[in-house]
């Protein structure tokens, strides 16, 4: 797709203007990654209550298409029930963004937050609901991602 | 389409690659040539004459391909010591590239040298392949490793290596000639200077510098340097360490196997003569042959004349961009202190969203943090955006540039 529909009025929006940027006190669960190609760094933060989320917030360095994916997922699980949460996938993600056929090097940008959410999944889950079972259909999500 | 100094048209026509479209009808402008370089035919027509003529292993048959690999191999170890200007042919070491060369000498030359307290130093503008090596080497020793700052202007503060050399404890200083972000000339012969009067070896990270500058080893004086064919026309694969034969002498073998014995029995082995000690196992025979005809290439133009053309295409683009409302050029501003690499961020826009704008008007740039995180912390920037020029650049290929550039900033509303 081309720049001209890459960086569209909303995503450079949420690349200048991030909502729920910032940390939380005591999270339960908090995660972060960075791409080794491009230097980019994610963290998330967030909080679980009656199986649904309570309170995500973001912090990070990178490109419009990494922050605006950042943000973008944060609105779009947030009071989400746990188990919605748990099986967003890769089209998910890029629907909500509205970006198409990214190439291999600039895909990663967009599904690193999916990424680190993935992964601070899986540890909540295992270490906190002691549930090996989904916690490994979580980590093959969040290595299959690309 | 030239410069005073170089006729880039009948070059051009040499390098098929830069005939190519990207993105369907974009010219290709190739600005990463840090990174690596463009092959010109030449090279490209020595790699498969020797698959196709006389593809054979070296150093060990009696037959007639065999020796005639033999010969364009080892011929290409006498062009590049002419090259550098160093006094023997024994002490040019086949490797595959930079990175490997420094790992050889932090392998092989500093564990036998660096013990529990002493100092490596290095500089806060070294691409990673000139940190990594010597962390892993100080950990193991129990040794330090020290920085020589940058400042403002992306030069080195000497005085940091003054502090450093006082100590005592300084065994080996390492740095790049040239940065390959803020595209910084180091002043190398200060840096031995001062390093000699200490008795401190020198290891010089050419991989910059060799391709756009004459260097001149026995000029020079220093203990290791280190550099790689393909920044500079040659394939990739090849890549060249220089040391003192003495030292090298003194040196164990960085890898064992075939070709570096002199002979082996069941307990014990004794080491082939110099180079060789340090040339385990086939060696890259065909790329090595290919980069013969890339340094005949260069010296058929010259360096000085490399050397003024990419100044000229450089004071070209640093005074249109920086005329560019919102850019911020990293590096030094005295074009006689830099080569042709400029570094820069433009507004809020994120190095990597400019590379893939620009690649949409045909223009191959480098984004993120070039393998110098350590120079990124220092600059205070997660990434820059980087153009690097070489022979075959123009100012033509500047103006699409800057173009493309003005197009970022209406996309980004800036």
């Amino acid at each position: 797709m081309s720049s001209a529909d890459i960086y569209r009025e909303i995503i450079l929006d949420y690349y200048r203007n991030p909502r729920n940027y910032g940390k939380i006190q005591d999270p339960d669960i908090s995660q972060r990654d960075s791409n080794p190609l491009c230097g980019d760094e994610l963290e998330m933060h967030l909080n679980i209550k009656d199986d649904k989320v309570a309170d995500v917030k973001f912090t990070g360095k990178g490109c419009a298409i990494s922050q605006a994916s950042a943000s973008m997922l944060t609105e779009l699980i947030m009071g989400k029930d746990f188990e919605y949460v748990k099986k967003l996938t890769k089209d998910d993600i890029l629907d909500n963004l509205g970006l198409h056929d990214l190439g291999p090097a600039r895909i990663k940008c967009a599904l690193l937050s999916l990424k680190v959410l993935k992964s601070g999944l899986y540890s909540y889950i295992i270490d906190k609901l002691k549930d090996t079972a989904s916690a490994d259909q979580i980590k093959d999500q969040a290595s299959g991602l690309y | 389409m030239q410069t005073s100094f170089i006729n880039v048209e009948n070059i051009r026509n040499d390098f098929p690659i830069l005939k190519r479209k990207v993105h369907k009808d974009k010219p290709l402008v190739y600005l990463d040539n840090a990174a690596t370089t463009q092959k010109p035919i030449q090279v490209i027509d020595a790699i498969s004459n020797f698959y196709l003529t006389y593809n054979s292993n070296i150093h060990r048959a009696v037959h007639e391909l065999a020796e005639e690999a033999t010969l364009a191999y080892e011929a290409t170890r006498d062009k590049v010591a002419k090259f550098i200007n160093a006094k023997n042919r024994e002490e040019i070491v086949f490797v595959r590239g930079t990175t490997e060369a420094i790992n050889l000498v932090a392998y092989a030359w500093g564990r036998q040298n660096i013990n529990k307290d002493d100092i490596i130093v290095t500089t806060e503008y070294e691409h990673h392949s000139n940190i990594v090596p010597w962390q892993l080497l100080a950990k193991e020793k129990g040794a330090k490793l020290e920085y020589i700052g940058v400042d403002d202007n992306g030069e080195l503060i000497l005085d940091h290596l003054d502090k450093y050399l006082q100590t005592g404890k300084v065994k080996i200083v390492t740095f790049s000639q040239m940065s390959n972000v803020l595209g910084t000339i180091t002043n190398s012969e200060e840096i031995i200077k001062r390093c000699k009067k200490y008795g401190v070896r020198v290891l010089i990270d050419g991989a910059q510098s060799v391709p756009h500058l004459k260097v001149d080893l026995q000029k020079l004086d220093c203990d290791f340097f280190a550099f790689s064919a393909h920044k500079m026309l040659g394939p990739t694969g090849v890549g060249i360490l220089w040391a003192r034969k003495e030292l090298l002498q003194g040196m164990v073998p960085f890898n064992g196997g075939g070709d570096m014995i002199r002979e082996v029995h069941k307990y014990e082995t004794t080491w082939n003569d110099l180079p060789y000690k340090f040339e385990a196992g086939t060696p890259n025979i065909a790329d090595v042959i290919g980069f013969a005809a890339a340094i005949d290439y260069l010296d058929k133009i010259g360096m000085d004349k490399v050397r003024e053309h990419e100044m000229e295409l450089t004071k070209y683009a640093l005074d249109k961009l920086s005329q560019m409302k919102g850019i911020i050029l990293y590096g030094p501003k005295d074009i006689t202190k830099r080569g042709g690499v400029i570094s820069f961020n433009l507004g809020d826009i994120h190095p990597h969203d400019l590379a893939t704008i620009v690649d949409e008007d045909g223009i191959a740039i480098r984004s993120g943090h070039h393998c110098a995180q350590v120079l990124m912390e220092r600059l205070d920037v997660s990434a820059t955006s980087r153009a690097s020029f070489y022979i075959y650049n123009t100012k033509e290929e500047v103006d699409v540039f800057v173009k493309s550039l003005n197009r970022a900033k209406e996309l980004f509303r800036i």
